[in-house]
């Protein structure tokens, strides 16, 4: 072994020991709510379903079990459609749009 | 078309995660897409050697549930983008694992991936069962020691009555992965040699793992030893031991870590 294996191996022990204190202290804490993760992705999609419809397809979650706390991220994709006030104006829009040469043709 | 890989041993400790991760990387650094899976309801480990127990999400039931959809359970490895994770629950009861659900999670995962590697428990009951049951390889890891070549036999048993291909009436493609062993020990006959293990089993042999102070290394930092140290004794065997798997004629050797010209100086100058 070289004097730079010695000191690798050294390392990797105690990483050894830190990941699994750190994962250990996760797992004794969420073993009383084994679906937390769950329960919390409904209860904020039904909040957000009140104002948006969000497909259920495009809602991604992540974790990062950290030293003392987790990190819970959501990322949701809201659709542009789902805006009232888009869906009534698109129409309007349209009709100009179509209005628009009959226009020039008269000018012309 | 993917290929469904099980990981299996009937014996506990013997080195199937070990055997899925480096199998699962080494493939992935060739650019084909991989999932390892994590059959071992309960005692859940493959993310722990892979890195990614800070991770996970959801786990294998989920899915199999239907509480969540395979691409949001599935953990992307951050070192190799085709490398992918898909672990096991910890807290549930293996029982929540239905046939159909696994058939129908299996059927998904060979659409998305190119590879499937499954990590079967241990012991011959319905996880083992579960794991072995869509494969259309199976490797079987061993150690040069009786009780594990016995349980691996009894294994090889069930891969040829208890999986889709054996009740089709197909021939399950099985192959030893010998891991552990010691070619000094062998050599002064305390060990069961290669002949001996392959003999008795009589399976064809993919790969002989040698014992190492590397594949303790790579799991105290949580990287499949082929990510770790792609150069190591062990590494090599298993990136030969994929290179088989894909079809490759190579010839069986027994990988050594060459001691370097400092090694040698430190050894003298202790003696």
């Amino acid at each position: 072994m070289t004097l730079l294996g010695l000191f690798n191996k050294r390392a990797s022990g105690s990483v050894a020991r830190e990941r699994l204190q750190l994962i250990l202290a996760h797992e004794r804490s969420e073993t009383g709510q084994p679906d937390l993760v769950i329960t919390l992705r409904e209860e904020i999609l039904a909040v957000i379903a009140k104002h948006v419809s969000v497909e259920r397809d495009k809602v991604k979650i992540t974790l990062e079990r950290g030293e003392g706390v987790s990190t819970l991220g959501l990322d949701i994709e809201l659709p542009l459609i789902a805006s009232k006030t888009r869906t009534e104006a698109k129409p309007e829009k349209a009709a100009l749009e179509k209005a628009a040469p009959e226009k020039r043709k008269q000018a012309a | 078309m993917a290929k469904v890989l099980v990981v299996t041993s009937g014996k506990g400790g013997v080195g199937k995660t070990t055997t899925t991760a480096a199998l699962g990387a080494a493939i992935a650094q060739g650019g084909q897409s991989v999932c390892v899976v994590d059959f071992d309801v309960g005692l859940r480990n493959l993310d722990l050697v892979m890195g990614a127990e800070r991770r996970v999400v959801y786990d294998l039931i989920n899915v199999v549930n239907g509480d969540a959809k395979l691409n949001q359970a599935v953990i992307r490895d951050k070192r190799l983008e085709t490398l992918h994770l898909l672990p096991a629950s910890q807290t549930r009861d293996k029982d929540a694992l239905t046939d159909e659900g696994v058939a129908r999670v299996m059927e998904e995962l060979r659409e998305k991936f190119d590879w499937v590697i499954c990590d079967s428990p241990a012991g011959i009951e319905r996880g083992a069962q579960l794991a072995m049951r869509h494969a259309d390889v199976a490797v079987v890891v061993t150690n040069p020691e009786v009780s594990s070549v016995r349980d691996s036999d009894r294994i090889i048993g069930l891969l040829d009555s208890k999986t889709i291909k054996a009740e089709r009436g197909e021939n399950m493609d099985k192959h030893l992965i010998l891991t552990r062993y010691d070619p000094a020990r062998a050599d002064r006959g305390d060990m069961l040699k290669v002949e001996d293990v392959l003999e008795i089993l009589s399976i064809p042999l993919l790969a002989i793992i040698p014992e190492s102070q590397e594949v303790l290394r790579a799991s105290n930092v949580g990287c499949p030893v082929t990510l770790n140290n792609p150069h190591c004794a062990p590494a090599r065997a298993y990136s030969d031991a994929v290179r088989r798997l894909k079809g490759e004629e190579l010839p069986m050797t027994m990988p050594t870590d060459r001691k370097s010209f400092l090694d040698k100086l430190f050894l003298r100058r202790a003696a």
